[in-house]
């Protein structure tokens, strides 16, 4: 027996079970992935969420890792998103003011764009031969994540896919946004904002953001607003949308 | 700090139990947000308190879908299995959410602009 190897595999054992390794990976994997994220000139495609998940999913799979086990650790960490949805009610109301200027077109906008997210994203999953629980999982993909996972989770979905869902979404309309909008020829910036924010919730508006402070307001309400309004359509369409 | 974490998490308790009590499909967390608005509407503003502290919460939120999201790895053959439909369905529909949302916005702003020239 290799004694020298011993104690190592046993503080492993030991470190492996405990929820402190869980914690720390978590923090240490998203600041990794952060400073690259940071490096790459905060381009949307090297998103930090994607970057930690992708490093943790590795980690996990060279340690032979259960995901459980992570997860009793980390769940202190996903404890959090329950306050923090509750206070991007400060957010949105700093940028509910500014809506008076074209409260109609954002009212319409906002309810063809949520329901055609919806209903495009489940329609063409259905169409190329998804499962219930994976339309679950897409319908609910425009909006925020803790607000889209608590949905996915009401209507059947795995919150898991749908996070994972979300921040692709995200990351395909901060990339392509700037070239759609000019293609159509829009140039108010609320107007190209507040799409943004609808189809593309955090990450869009962080790319409306880099374009300029009006836009950036607009993504962040559309952002709000459509996270309220999936959270109560959802859930009731959700049953007839939803078929086998 | 703590009394704005306290409301924050009065919202959230309060929002859980709407949900639960009325059997709402709303999730607990987003009732709350909605409190916390309505308080803000009430009180006229944020305090600084409580901007500051949702400041740091919200600095940060990509941190809180971490661990979340690491539960892709139970779902890799779903994946696998299912990625032409995940993939087409993100792609379509993203690239349709921001088409309608701008064009409905831009035809409801040009025909209310005819109506008051």
């Amino acid at each position: 027996m290799n004694l020298q190897f011993q104690p190592f595999s046993a503080i492993w054992v030991y470190l492996a079970a405990s929820p402190l390794l869980g914690l720390t990976l978590t923090l240490l994997a998203y600041q990794a992935a952060h400073a690259l994220h940071v490096r790459c000139k905060r381009h949307p495609a090297a998103n930090p969420v994607l970057i930690a998940v992708a490093i943790l999913g590795v980690f996990l799979w060279l340690t032979g890792t259960r995901y459980e086990t992570y997860f009793s650790g980390a769940q202190f960490v996903h404890f959090l998103l329950g306050p923090a949805t509750v206070a991007l009610a400060v957010p949105l109301y700093a940028q509910f003011r500014r809506v008076r200027r074209l409260l109609l077109p954002v009212i319409l906008g906002l309810l063809a764009g949520s329901l055609t997210a919806i209903v495009s994203a489940v329609l063409v999953g259905r169409w190329l031969g998804a499962s219930v629980a994976t339309q679950a999982s897409l319908a609910p993909k425009s909006v925020t994540t803790p607000i889209a996972m608590g949905i996915a989770e009401r209507i059947g979905g795995l919150p898991s896919l749908t996070a994972v869902m979300v921040i692709f979404t995200g990351v395909l309309g901060a990339i392509v946004g700037r070239q759609v909008f000019d293609l159509m020829r829009v140039r108010d910036q609320a107007i190209r904002g507040f799409a943004m924010g609808v189809a593309s919730h955090g990450i869009g508006t962080a790319r409306a953001f880099q374009e300029n402070e009006q836009s950036g307001a607009f993504a962040a309400l559309a952002m709000g607003l459509n996270g309220l309004l999936t959270a109560l359509l959802l859930p009731v369409i959700a049953g007839w949308l939803l078929v086998r | 700090m703590l009394a704005s974490l306290s409301l924050l998490l009065s919202c959230q308790l309060i929002g859980e139990l709407i949900a639960h009590w009325l059997a709402l499909p709303v999730p607990g967390p987003v009732i709350g947000l909605v409190l916390l608005f309505l308080w803000l509407v009430l009180s006229e503003g944020p305090s600084d308190d409580l901007k500051q502290t949702c400041q740091t919460l919200l600095q940060h939120l990509s941190l809180l879908f971490v661990p979340a999201g690491t539960g892709i790895v139970l779902y890799l053959t779903l994946i696998g299995d299912e990625w032409p439909a995940l993939a087409a369905s993100l792609l379509i529909s993203t690239l349709a959410a921001l088409v309608v949302t701008a064009g409905v916005m831009v035809l409801v702003q040009r025909y209310f602009a005819r109506e008051e020239s």
